[in-house]
């Protein structure tokens, strides 16, 4: 019964979901689901804030190792949470609804949280992509075996071909023969290998994605409700 | 001379005011010539929420007329049904010029509308209206035939899939081909038992409306599973409350069918945040910190792959994801041990429990990819003799009905 119940609240959704798709009356109906959804996912939000608050506060009275980053998490929650809700340094516009401005409204608090504090922060981390890339690229260039050379080789082709290099390089190639020069190889290579390659991949998670949906309409799979029966 | 003079200045001045006299006898503002045979009928296969407009264009619209003369078309819309309410005002939209249809969107189910259009021309003026005959209404259709091709192909892979489950069920046995990362699923486990280390499983960032984070929580139940078996530490940080509420309850059960409820440690499914970057800094920070010894990722995963897979590395953790992006598929293969690829991190629920009805579904998958492959062979061979025999009416046709008809395409 504990996971017939979600299995059957599943099914029904999921089944609707796919019949609007074809059925257009049935369209509205999908909204209704999307709705709901997420009225869900909010209900869901503040059980989540209460785990993180639960789960800090535990390490700093625990004294775990690393219990100060989890002050610092529980204080920037705090803090930005209180400056959203009570609307810290918003513009009011209107005098006679004083709390009607947004609260990430440019100038208050929030914004100015975001702006100067966290975005600099995801930058930061999105910027340690560009290393990153560098040291596996490192890994998966090395001359292992024939499969590692014919990467190498590949992967020089199409750097230099998105480069002016390539382009300069080859110049001298006659244009009936221009499949041949840098740009035109790494045009093949992506065009033709790269594509195929990624499509055939895309067909297979296409029908995954049907297959394990049928599943989960049927029932067949309910892992993912916790009911231990597969 | 001067006589001379004189008759040229006179014959100047002469068309000097014949133009100018012209010019002033032309009538401002007459507009240019209105479009014709305005056709308006219901947008078929929808939700009754469209009609489609047609009309022949104006006889000043034409691309040979330069400069052009033509700016653009105004189409007015009235509702004939409720002329008192709101809806009744009239409302317009305008499409460019030598375009001779347009399909308005934005029409009440089974509500009578009436259409005008007009041509204006670049200097702002307008050309006298043209009306459709009657009014007409947009009817909501049960099934949107634009989609026919969809919905058979959906019932063919759906037919198949059941098909061999039934048939598993019933007792015929399959073979499935050794899938490297999930026999390396317990080996991973088992090495983070002997050095004391926790297993890490992250159900990528997406919520649990998408499948694939779906996949992600089945495989965590069968590791969870091992890993209670193992009495292996397994640690689960999400990217959202809902994602958390499932694994909690999916390893519980793992934990109980092992018949280990008593290890379970609910605080080590926990929820971190739904912003992507600062998830990456949280896990990213928990493998230096812990240094976990086996990596799991299975989800959907974007621009964090690599940062969390090169992490995981430089801990020497052994790692192996699987995601249903083939953009992230490159970093993790770079990153990671073992890399389920595309359908394999769907098909690993059925690999992982040997369930027959599970691997009945993964018989139906494969039947579904020759059922592609054979899609993909005849539409190469008939692109090549379309190639090879322009003049040939038939490949042409037969390659416009499977990509228009069969796969929907343009």
């Amino acid at each position: 019964m504990k996971s017939t119940i979600p299995w059957l609240i599943a099914a029904v959704a999921g089944s609707v979901v796919i019949a609007a798709y074809f059925i257009p009356a049935a369209q509205s109906w999908q909204d209704a689901i999307g709705q709901w959804f997420e009225v869900l996912a909010a209900v869901a939000f503040i059980l989540g804030g209460a785990n993180l608050c639960l789960q800090n506060l535990q390490k700093i009275s625990a004294r775990q190792a690393g219990w100060g980053y989890a002050a610092v998490t529980l204080v920037s929650f705090v803090v930005t949470l209180g400056v959203g809700l009570l609307k810290i340094g918003v513009p009011v516009e209107d005098p006679q609804h004083p709390w009607a401005g947004s609260y990430q409204a440019e100038g208050s608090a929030e914004w100015w949280l975001f702006e100067y504090a966290y975005n600099p922060l995801v930058a930061t981390m999105f910027a340690l992509l560009a290393f990153y890339v560098a040291s596996a690229a490192f890994r998966a260039f090395r001359l292992k075996n024939a499969e590692a050379t014919l990467l190498l080789l590949t992967a020089f082709v199409v750097l230099l071909g998105r480069t002016y290099a390539g382009t300069v390089l080859t110049a001298q190639v006659p244009d009936e023969y221009s499949a041949f020069s840098i740009p035109g190889l790494t045009t093949i290579i992506m065009g033709v290998f790269n594509t195929a390659g990624q499509r055939a991949i895309m067909i297979g998670i296409a029908l995954g994605v049907a297959a394990t949906s049928l599943k989960v309409l049927l029932g067949i799979n309910r892992s993912y409700l916790g009911s231990g029966d597969g | 001379m001067t006589c001379r003079y004189a008759l040229w200045i006179l014959a100047g001045s002469f068309c000097l005011i014949w133009t100018t006299a012209r010019a002033v006898a032309q009538p401002a503002g007459v507009g240019p010539a209105p479009p014709h045979d305005l056709v308006a009928a219901d947008h078929p296969g929808d939700n009754g929420n469209a009609i489609d407009l047609k009309w022949t264009l104006s006889g000043d619209d034409h691309p040979d007329f330069k400069p052009r003369r033509i700016r653009a078309y105004r189409i007015d819309r009235t509702l004939i049904d409720e002329p008192l309410s709101d809806d009744a005002v009239l409302e317009s939209f305008e499409v460019p010029y030598g375009v001779a249809q347009y399909t308005d969107r934005r029409c009440r189910p089974s509500a009578a509308y009436r259409y005008s259009a007009v041509a204006i021309a670049v200097d702002g003026s307008v050309s006298p209206p043209v009306a459709t005959s009657g009014e007409t209404r947009a009817i909501r259709q049960w099934f949107d035939s634009s989609r026919t091709s969809f919905a058979v192909i959906l019932v063919i892979v759906c037919g198949l899939v059941i098909f061999y489950t039934e048939r598993t069920k019933a007792g015929k046995s399959l073979h499935v081909r050794e899938i490297a990362a999930l026999t390396a699923m317990r080996e991973a486990v088992g090495r983070a038992t002997e050095m004391g280390r926790p297993c890490l499983f992250i159900t990528g960032i997406e919520d649990m409306n998408e499948i694939a984070t779906v996949a992600g929580v089945a495989i965590l139940s069968h590791v969870a599973e091992t890993a209670a078996d193992y009495d292996a530490e397994i640690v689960v940080p999400t990217t959202r409350s809902l994602v958390m509420t499932a694994a909690q309850e999916a390893v519980a059960a793992a934990y109980l069918a092992a018949d280990r409820s008593d290890a379970y440690n609910p605080n080590n499914i926990y929820y971190v945040t739904d912003e992507q970057f600062a998830f990456v800094a949280h896990i990213t920070g928990y493998m230096v910190r812990e240094r976990p010894a086996a990596c799991f990722y299975a989800g959907i995963f974007y621009a964090e792959s690599l940062i969390l897979a090169e992490t995981g590395n430089s801990v020497g953790a052994i790692q192996i994801a699987g995601t249903s992006e083939a953009t992230q598929l490159p970093f993790f293969v770079a990153g990671c041990d073992y890399t389920l690829i595309g359908e394999e991190l769907f098909a690993a629920s059925a690999y992982l429990t040997r369930e027959p009805q599970q691997l009945g579904s993964l018989k139906g998958q494969d039947a579904g990819k020759v059922l592609a492959a054979a899609v993909l062979v005849v539409g190469c061979l008939l692109k090549t003799a379309v190639v090879l025999r322009p003049d040939s009416a038939g490949p042409g046709e037969w390659l416009k009905f499977l990509m228009s008809t069969c796969l929907g395409g343009d």
